[in-house]
């Protein structure tokens, strides 16, 4: 029995590889999201891949800006230099440095129209060396995703797509779809002020892993997972009940 | 080697100007004319004019006695000198140091271009053939210094090019004049019977010190090539240029290519050479029909790579209207810095900032949508919001100040605080509520105030007291009343940001 399990471990992972998922390589940044790990395959937050950003409201945005600012600290730990595409951008660079990204870090390139954002994404996606990409764009779509989705493959680039307002959710190539949304701030009772920064965390579509939701704060520059509670089965019992 | 100089003397240039863009003064005796004390003066007789005996400085009423036909125009102030711009511009495509010789000639510094056409004679002919062809009466001269060749262009009468170091020869058999002296020293000379160089070559200096004055001698000194002379050229020649003339005129995107890969190549391996990189170059293409054009890109970082600069010029080469094609391509670095020798294989890694990748996107990026478009941000010493970040475009500078972390700043910052109503139950206590844009928030948790005043030497307004906001749902908002509290009186509040 427990040989055919390891055959069939061995077989996913194979399949894996041949996705594009290629686990971290030694020497090669790892993110650990606690207990958000266990939702992605290979149990490892996937790198060099594209992930998008629902964002339907304009206070979603900071928070899902928060929120990736927290992944890109963890991409660019191992020094590393971060791209921000964006057109019209509302991002404080100073604003970032709460969630360990060094402002001086980030090249911003601020475009004018969504179609140059697209194209400049694209180049820097293809470029070997950067940590994270970041891109602000409504839509995309299956075709854009698509060409992403392989220059990241070749380059081990991690490409987060910011997506403000969209109009349509339609099936894409990203490798995850998520959803953060504002909780009231991390702090104990009858304390003045407002407290660390506290998201939900939903993780809506991952490939070859287990979609979910978690609380996840922010506190002495890491992620805060105590109020993390894996609603995989919520989830599943939502889906049953339809 | 020696230098050689090439004199151009153009001996109607405004007139041949006039008649190139109405040719049908070819035919007709015609005058530049412009008002002086009350009269109309002739300042450019055409060769048709001269003939009737009509000299430049002449009335127009005596010239009319001459010739009742006569055509008169009016001159323009500075026409000669814009005129001879343009020729000395047309010129840099056979060497790059021209420079203007007021009033009616160019002169260039032709040492060491000549055999690039095939010889000093092909080289001349090619040059007063062209212009003639375009309409100017032009005549040129190649000697070793300027002072002979100007001689030569003007007054010679054998040859129009003089071998190196016979430039004493050619000269003694000429009038004073030719030695561009004031006319009145020539007048002078040529009284006393002074008429040919060769008798005043012999004099003592001492003696036509005296009666002269210096300009006499040191004149004939640079004639002879016994003093120094220099010209200034209409363009600065660049230290890091290269020139690519072609056999036939180019047309194509493909062979405009071949060009600029040949020129990069020869730029790039001499900057390498001497260690240097450059940021900002032009690539220039001369047409045949005498018009420039030319593609210009900038850098990031200093750098020699042919290969990512090709790039960077490739988008433009579509830009680029050969016309009926480009005689000449030149690429200069006007810009340039030290580069320390490459260190690719350390950094190769570490995916650092010194990575060379990383510059090249940014080139490729600002050269397509446009040089404003890329930012990097230092902090800088200000406390209010928008001018704490500084803007800059190197990739090397290095944060001066810390980022400081011990104030809330939002993550989004709006462009323009946009005006709130609240309800603030005491003044200076945050408030209970607020409206922006129609929305009504509950506000559940506040921090603050942080007061942030005007800097007066900056600018001057009322200071901001900041409050970090939290509502119901736990949207976190950055909003502050400008101003101290004054109870009656809106948009006193405002919404300047969003945190995370």
């Amino acid at each position: 029995m427990s040989v055919q399990q390891d055959i069939i471990h061995r077989l996913q992972r194979e399949i894996l590889q041949l996705q594009g998922s290629r686990p971290p390589a030694p020497g090669q940044v790892e993110l650990d999201m606690g207990p958000i790990n266990t939702a992605f395959p290979n149990k490892t937050f996937p790198i060099g891949a594209i992930h998008e950003f629902i964002c339907p409201r304009p206070p979603d945005e900071a928070a899902t800006a928060g929120f990736t600012a927290g992944l890109i600290s963890g991409l660019m730990q191992l020094g590393g230099v971060c791209v921000w595409v964006s057109a019209g951008r509302k991002v404080y660079p100073p604003g970032l440095k709460i969630f360990g990204v060094a402002p001086d870090r980030v090249i911003f390139m601020d475009m004018r129209t969504e179609k140059e954002v697209l194209w400049v994404m694209e180049e820097a996606l293809k470029c070997e060396r950067l940590a994270a990409v970041v891109g602000e764009l409504r839509e995309l779509g299956m075709t854009v995703s698509r060409r992403y989705q392989l220059a990241v493959e070749q380059s081990r680039v991690t490409g987060l797509v910011i997506r403000q307002q969209p109009r349509q959710l339609y099936p894409n190539a990203a490798v995850a779809r998520w959803h953060v949304t504002h909780l009231p701030g991390l702090i104990g009772p009858d304390m003045p002020g407002v407290g660390f920064p506290r998201w939900n965390i939903q993780l809506s579509r991952i490939r070859n892993g287990h979609p979910g939701s978690w609380e996840v704060g922010w506190q002495a520059g890491r992620f805060h997972f105590e109020t993390a509670k894996a609603s995989v089965q919520e989830k599943v019992l939502q889906k049953l009940t339809g | 080697m020696g230098k050689r100089f090439l004199s151009l003397w153009f001996r109607r240039l405004t007139t041949d100007y006039v008649s190139i863009r109405r040719p049908a003064l070819l035919h007709q005796p015609f005058v530049l004319a412009l008002p002086d004390h009350g009269r109309m003066v002739i300042t450019a007789a055409s060769a048709l004019a001269m003939e009737e005996g009509i000299q430049t400085g002449m009335a127009v009423a005596d010239a009319r006695v001459l010739v009742p036909t006569l055509e008169v125009l009016d001159d323009k102030e500075g026409l000669t000198s814009k005129l001879l711009r343009q020729l000395a511009l047309w010129c840099i495509r056979y060497t790059p140091i021209v420079a203007i010789d007021a009033p009616n000639g160019l002169l260039l510094d032709i040492s060491g271009c000549p055999h690039l056409w095939g010889g000093e004679k092909v080289y001349l002919q090619q040059i007063v053939h062209t212009l003639r062809n375009k309409g100017y009466d032009v005549r040129g001269a190649i000697a070793d210094t300027v002072g002979a060749a100007w001689a030569i262009a003007r007054y010679g009468r054998v040859t129009p090019i003089i071998e190196p170091g016979e430039q004493a020869d050619a000269l003694l058999g000429l009038p004073p004049a030719a030695l561009r002296i004031d006319p009145l020293i020539a007048g002078r000379l040529q009284k006393l019977g002074l008429d040919r160089i060769h008798r005043i070559a012999g004099m003592a200096r001492q003696s036509l010190r005296t009666r002269f004055g210096n300009e006499l001698l040191l004149r004939l000194d640079q004639a002879f090539g016994r003093a120094d002379e220099l010209i200034e050229s209409v363009i600065p020649p660049a230290v890091y240029m290269e020139r690519l003339p072609c056999l036939e005129p180019i047309c194509t995107a493909g062979g405009i290519e071949i060009a600029l890969t040949k020129l990069l190549d020869t730029l790039c391996s001499r900057m390498q050479h001497d260690g240097k990189g450059l940021r900002t170059a032009i690539f220039k293409g001369h047409r045949v029909d005498g018009q420039m054009i030319q593609a210009a890109i900038g850098t990031h970082r200093a750098t020699h790579n042919i290969a990512h600069l090709f790039k960077l010029f490739e988008e433009k080469i579509p830009t680029l209207e050969p016309g009926l094609g480009i005689e000449v391509f030149t690429l200069e670095a006007p810009k340039t810095e030290d580069t320390g020798p490459s260190q690719t294989t350390i950094w190769e890694g570490a995916g650092g900032w010194l990575d060379k990748n990383l510059p090249e996107l940014i080139d490729r990026v600002s050269n397509k949508m446009g040089a404003d478009r890329v930012h990097r941000y230092t902090p800088s010493e200000h406390y209010w919001p928008e001018r704490a970040i500084t803007a800059t475009d190197s990739l090397d500078e290095i944060a001066l100040d810390r980022w400081s972390v011990t104030r809330p700043r939002p993550v989004y910052l709006l462009a323009h605080p946009e005006p709130i109503e609240v309800t603030a139950p005491i003044p200076d206590y945050p408030p209970m509520l607020f409206r922006h844009r129609g929305g009504l928030h509950k506000i559940i948790r506040a921090e603050g105030p942080e007061r942030i005043e005007q800097e007066w030497w900056i600018a001057m307004g009322q200071h901001r007291d900041y409050y970090m906001v939290e509502d119901e749902s736990g949207v976190r908002y950055w909003i502050f009343r400008s101003g101290h509290y004054k109870g009656t009186g809106p948009h006193q509040w405002f919404l300047h940001g969003y945190f995370a």
